[in-house]
């Protein structure tokens, strides 16, 4: 170094200004609905994971000569059309669709990230082209695609999988190429470029870690909605198959005497689908709230 | 306290101790403090500061528009006599109504973008009690006089059909037709053009006097601010430090800051190597962090324990000034925080092999069927060790040049850029490791060109892995090198760039780019993101790893005064067409091209002389259809005939290779603006 | 320069096309190439091979793929959708009076859910932060989130088996009136409008807290305008445009969202007719079916598009200068 050399200025000795980078926890330890939100979530988390080993009877097991019996301390959420005790069901229900679900979601994220950083990185003609089927996927409700591969296929839980996954993508690809696009045009990108760097290390080693925080926010959004989808197809007799004890089926198998009074037979059911979804949601939500600072 | 003259009987504004603080995660930060100042009728107050100083704040405070976690805190903003932290909502509106005007920076945001500007103006009217039809005619006529030569027609415009300049007279229309007895101007040119900032400047100028209004002009740009005020207010960290007419405070400063401030411009006679700039240490406080004593001491190379105790007074220091400076006389002797040896100027070898040439260089984009020519045959050399400075306003193709030396756009067939002599790939993905390595850039923004989710180390060594070829202990040690010769240490290694300051920042982008001993660094506009007294000290980097490795810049600025201070070589564009280059002595002591000539003379300084200014008529054509002839003979004042239009004129040389497109004979053309004696502060 | 608008609709309504021309692609895929063998999908794994051939050749699934396609899309054109191995009749007649049918329910939906959505969106806006804002949003997101068929239930319980204040059935009788006809519709509209009712008020939010905030905003209050003006003129012109798209894009989820609800209160419409078709295997109604739903997304966009690009001047007028 030359002894002409500027003297170094004071700047480098202020103390840097820095934000605490554990504050997204933080904020959300802070926030009610995300406390609520991940209560519930953790409490159907358990109840997937642990119910057949501690609810009072087995799921599965009918009991003829005690059908449609109202909740009564025996049965406190009473029992089925062929005598299933609703409580024990209920407890049990959340198990094919917490398994299903966050898979489901785990497969649209990923494709769609892939999907929207190969677009929204190259842009031009290979962003034409699939953003155009992407464009036609999305023009048709996402539960009338599923049924059409669903029937195609026949339900099976890696086909609802893979289906309800691929269904998400492109929504999970338009929201990350619309984050690529505006990483796109800042010099970092054009930096790398210069100093020779691949368009695979610069999608996934550059630009990636950027548009995490949107892309967590929208797997979450999207797991809310996979729980949404995959309950429907269940009603709809597309997703889960009998005899499993999920919400959406056991509705689907019990809301016809729902007119005659039976109400326990299927309000436990959509409480518990409702509060599932919400919870997902208030996670989401709070999140999103939180990554925005 | 308020020590400073009034200059009329009853002021138009009064700042009586006025104190704004923000609340952030519900701490109030003070951003004002006890601001106390008066804006005389008819009178153009100058508020100058850089960013974070408070400024914009005053402007917001004064209208009660402050963002929801701000709130007066203290003290009273009086406009013609009446308070107006004071004031229900109805007398509010009444004042904004009548009495108060307000122009902000970015026109194009401050329009409604789906009513027409005829809708827009009038409202203005209709306020005041105008019907329909006079409302309508008084916006027409008010048009007339900001001079749009067409107002029918662009009454019925929208705003996105008008170009930036338009749209900044037709804000400056909608202020002025309620003859406001204030009008509040906040950046009102930044990130205009050159000669668009000089016309609005001239424009403000001409009204301020037909309207009568008082004016108080806030910004950050020192030149702009000695042009068209009478006296200034100098803010830093929320308090105003100093006070005078413009032409004296700027001669002869009276606290370190403003001296400090000064002396990081580059102004003419100021040269890298010869006469390098100074720069004030440290950056500036965050609101409240200090409690005790001057709010500059901690950055005043004059400061001494009396300044880091006890808060100066703002004591009159001569005819109209105040300062709030413990030693107002000792100013002058601030010691230079740079210390000011000449950097050795290298030899040059005009025998030697160029670094680069373009022979020539033409890029053409095809926009829907339309060609645009971004750049036209334009041919240059820079030789090892010099500058380049690129001068031209938006769309005159800088940055096309600039991405096709760095083979991020392939130029069109027939184009050839040489390195050292052998030709460069178009394209980045067909260069080797050596001919990437040696072309680099430093880009504008450094919150941009830093990948804000990398530290400081991963920044830089990744550039040095792939530009070096080193990894490992090597990598590392490469790194902690170039940090140093930044100025950088290696307390900044795990630093993210949200922890740097601008500075700071912008000197990892410069690191960076020396990763692999570049030939030729791209530095496009290094500075412009900058605060002034941050902007001297990277010149200054610059300059001196220059002098050291011996590498060449492409340097793009639109700031005249870096240009000047760097550059060893000027060319200028204009519409993608090269219309003057030569040694950067010869081209700002001229014969200029009528072009550069009006460029110099926009640009403005803080001497306060105004030369006379050459207005260019219009705006800069589109490049879907330039004109034909010489591209700049719609706009140029020294248009000789029809041959302008027809035929385009040669880029001549003379022997010291000074090369000017233009019809009009070398001895007729204009010289020497830049240099124009002007009093320089002692 | 009106041909900027000229070739903005070109270019959307080329687009369009294109859309709807891929849809009938992946329709196609789904519904013949993907199953493999239609024949043995509809008559099950145990059926004759015989039987299989037989009825292979009487769908015309025993031709080549793109003979079948070409020949499908050929009868689309001329207004031909096939023949319902099912109903064992022409599919047209069955689909065109689903349509009617659910094109009622959707037009219930929205007259609902538009003005409650974009009403409380704005109102949440301007109490950005404050309690009616967090209760709208929360309200709106956590109802966004809820199946229909959850919703339907809760509402079935209240409305018609506890308080009996509406039909539980949503078909009328013959020859009903209009009133009627909403009458019985309205229990099935609702758990769509719950649906959409956070979507619509999100967005609606989301573009005003952005018109509020903005510097013609500024301008506006600093012109010393009332309040009003300020935010009918300024605000809601700028806020309430983008808004529209959004409606539009959920006008195909509501659609969609039609199978579960018309399931649910036996309603003959175009969502149950896909699901009657899906689960007898009636490839030819669930391919037409399928089409129509994706086809009427198209149309409402491309409106949707056609309608802003006419109130935005950026697009009515072209581009800068």
């Amino acid at each position: 170094m030359s002894d002409l050399s500027v003297r170094a200025p004071a700047e480098m000795t202020a103390p840097a200004v820095d934000r605490p980078q554990r504050g997204t926890l933080a904020t959300l330890l802070r926030t009610p609905s995300f406390l609520v939100g991940a209560a519930i979530l953790l409490f159907w988390g358990v109840c997937a994971a642990f119910a057949p080993s501690f609810v009072p009877y087995d799921p599965y097991a009918d009991d003829l000569l005690n059908t449609l019996s109202p909740p009564s301390a025996e049965h406190w959420f009473g029992t089925d059309q062929i005598g299933r005790d609703v409580f024990s069901r209920v407890l049990t229900g959340a198990r094919d669709i917490l398994t299903i679900a966050p898979l489901a979601t785990l497969v649209g994220t990923v494709a769609g990230t892939a999907i929207g950083l190969v677009t929204g990185y190259f842009g031009g003609w290979i962003d034409a082209i699939v953003g155009r089927l992407l464009e036609v996927m999305l023009s048709l409700p996402l539960i009338i695609v599923a049924l059409l591969v669903l029937v195609a296929l026949g339900p099976s839980t890696p086909t609802v999988v893979v289906v309800v996954g691929l269904v998400f993508a492109p929504l999970v690809a338009r929201t990350v190429r619309a984050a690529v696009l505006s990483e796109r045009h800042l010099d970092y990108v054009a930096a790398a470029t210069v100093r020779g760097e691949g368009a695979f290390t610069i999608m996934v080693m550059e630009i990636l870690p950027n548009i995490l925080p949107p892309i967590i926010v929208e797997a979450t959004v999207r797991l809310g909605y996979a729980i949404f989808t995959i309950a429907s197809l269940s009603f709809l007799g597309f997703g889960v198959q009998p005899p499993s004890p999920d919400w959406g089926l056991s509705i689907a198998e019990n809301y016809g005497v729902l007119v005659g009074g039976f109400w326990w037979t299927v309000v436990f059911d959509t409480i518990a689908t409702a509060s599932l979804v919400v919870a997902v949601n208030l996670v989401a939500e709070s999140l999103q709230r939180a990554l925005a600072e | 306290m308020n020590a400073h003259m009034s200059p009329a009987a009853s002021p138009v504004l009064r700042l009586d101790e006025l104190s704004v603080s923000y609340s952030v995660r519900g701490r109030a930060m003070p951003v004002l403090t006890k601001v106390s100042l008066e804006v005389g009728r008819g009178e153009a107050y100058g508020l100058v500061g850089e960013s974070g100083s408070g400024k914009s704040t005053v402007a917001l405070a004064l209208q009660r528009v402050l963002p929801p976690s701000g709130r007066i805190s203290g003290g009273r903003a009086l406009i013609e006599g009446q308070d107006v932290t004071s004031l229900d909502r109805a007398a509010l509106r009444r004042m904004r109504a009548k009495t108060v005007a307000m122009v902000f920076q970015d026109p194009g945001r401050a329009l409604n973008p789906s009513l027409t500007i005829g809708r827009q103006m009038a409202e203005v009217f209709a306020i005041l009690g105008s019907s329909a039809r006079e409302a309508a005619e008084r916006s027409e006529a008010m048009l007339a006089r900001v001079r749009i030569s067409s107002p029918a027609r662009v009454m019925g415009a929208y705003p996105h059909q008008l170009s930036g300049g338009m749209q900044q007279r037709m804000v400056i229309a909608m202020a002025l037709a309620k003859s406001p007895s204030l009008l509040i101007l906040d950046e009102p040119t930044t990130g205009l053009d050159a000669t668009i900032e000089a016309e609005v400047l001239d424009l403000v100028d001409d009204l301020r006097r037909e309207f009568g209004a008082s004016i108080l002009f806030i910004s950050h740009n020192l030149g702009a601010i000695a042009g068209l005020c009478d006296r200034v207010g100098v803010l830093y960290a929320g308090r105003l430090v100093e006070e005078g007419p413009a032409r004296a405070l700027f001669a002869e400063p009276r606290h370190s800051y403003t001296e400090g401030l000064l002396r990081c411009l580059p102004r003419a006679g100021m040269r890298k190597g010869v006469a390098p700039l100074d720069a004030i240490p440290g950056f500036p406080p965050a609101p409240g962090s200090i409690k005790q004593g001057c709010v500059f001491a901690p950055r005043c190379g004059l400061s001494d324990e009396r300044c880091r105790t006890i808060d100066p007074p703002f004591a009159v220091v001569g005819e109209g000034r105040a300062s709030r400076c413990h030693y107002p006389d000792r100013v002058a002797d601030l010691p230079r925080a740079t210390p000011a040896p000449a950097l050795a100027v290298p030899a040059r070898d005009d025998a030697a092999v160029p670094v680069l040439a373009l022979e020539p260089l033409s890029k053409t984009y095809d926009t829907g069927g339309a060609k645009v020519h971004a750049l036209r045959d334009v041919s240059l050399t820079l030789m090892p060790g010099e500058t380049l400075g690129l001068v031209g306003e938006s769309g005159s193709g800088k940055s096309t040049l600039a991405h096709a030396l760095l083979g991020l756009l392939a130029p069109d067939p027939g184009s050839r850029i040489l390195l050292d002599g052998k030709a460069l790939p178009p394209e980045v993905r067909s260069r080797s490791a050596d001919e990437i390595k040696a072309v680099q850039i430093v880009f504008q923004n450094p919150d941009s060109a830093l990948n804000r989710s990398q530290s400081v180390r991963r920044l830089v060594g990744r550039a040095v892995k792939r530009l070096a070829g080193l990894s490992g202990a090597a990598r590392e040690a490469q790194v902690r090198r170039l940090l140093d010769a930044v100025r950088l240490t290696e307390r900044q290694l795990p630093a993210r760039p949200r922890q740097l300051s601008g500075g700071m920042k912008q000197r990892v982008a410069v690191a960076r780019a020396f990763a692999g001993s570049p030939r030729l660094v791209v530095c496009d506009e290094p500075t412009s993101a900058l605060d002034v007294s941050v902007q001297s000290a990277i010149l200054n980097l610059l300059a001196e790893l220059q002098a050291e490795r011996q590498v060449s810049y492409l340097l793009i600025s639109h700031d005249l005064g870096v240009v000047r201070y760097l550059s060893d070589k000027i060319a200028v564009l204009y519409l993608g067409r090269l219309m003057e280059v030569g040694r950067a002595t010869d081209v700002l002591d001229g014969p200029h091209h009528p072009y550069t000539e009006a460029l110099l003379s926009a640009a403005p300084s803080v001497s306060g002389e105004r030369g006379t200014r050459i207005r260019l008529e219009g705006q800069v054509p589109s490049g879907l259809n330039p004109p034909t002839g010489c591209v700049f003979h719609t706009r140029c004042p020294r248009r000789i005939g029809p041959i302008c239009d027809t035929e385009e004129p040669p880029l001549a040389a003379d022997d010291a290779g000074h090369a000017i497109r233009c019809h009009l004979p070398r001895e007729q053309l204009g010289r020497a603006l830049a240099t124009a004696p002007v009093a320089e502060p002692a | 320069m009106p041909h900027a608008l000229g070739r903005f609709l070109a270019k959307r309504l080329g687009l369009s096309l294109l859309t709807l021309w891929l849809l009938s692609v992946v329709v196609f895929l789904g519904t013949q190439v993907l199953p493999g063998d239609p024949a043995r999908a509809i008559l099950g794994p145990l059926a004759d091979p015989r039987a299989v051939a037989a009825l292979n050749e009487q769908l015309g699934a025993d031709r080549p793929p793109v003979e079948i396609y070409l020949s499908w899309v050929g009868g689309l054109l001329t207004g031909d959708m096939g023949q319902s191995y099912a109903y064992r009749s022409p599919v047209a007649p069955f689909i065109e009076a689903a349509l009617v049918n659910s094109l009622k329910l959707a037009g219930m939906v929205f007259l609902i859910v538009v003005p409650i959505g974009i009403g409380a969106g704005v109102l949440a806006a301007l109490h950005a932060g404050r309690p009616v804002d967090r209760a709208i949003s929360v309200a709106g997101l956590s109802l966004t989130v809820i199946p229909e068929f959850v919703s339907s239930i809760a509402l079935i319980l209240v409305f018609a088996v506890i308080l009996r204040w509406l039909p539980l059935s949503a078909t009328w009788p013959p020859g009903a009136g209009p009133l009627t006809q909403m009458q019985h519709l309205l229990l099935p509209a609702l758990p769509l409008v719950i649906v959409l009712f956070g979507y619509i008020a999100r967005m609606t939010r989301a573009g005003t807290v952005e018109a509020l905030s903005a510097d013609y905003t500024r301008t506006a209050i600093l012109k010393g305008l009332p309040w009003r003006t300020v935010l009918s003129r300024h605000v809601l012109r700028n806020a309430l445009l983008p808004t529209i798209t959004v409606i539009a894009a959920q006008m195909g989820y509501a659609l969609g969202g039609l199978v579960v609800v018309e399931s649910l209160f036996r309603y003959q419409g175009i969502g149950s007719l896909v699901l009657g078709a899906a689960r007898a295997k009636d490839f030819a109604m669930l391919q037409a079916g399928v089409l129509v739903i994706g086809g009427f997304f198209v149309v409402t966009t491309l409106a949707a598009d056609l309608a802003t690009a006419m109130l935005d001047p950026r697009l009515r007028t072209g581009g800068r200068r």
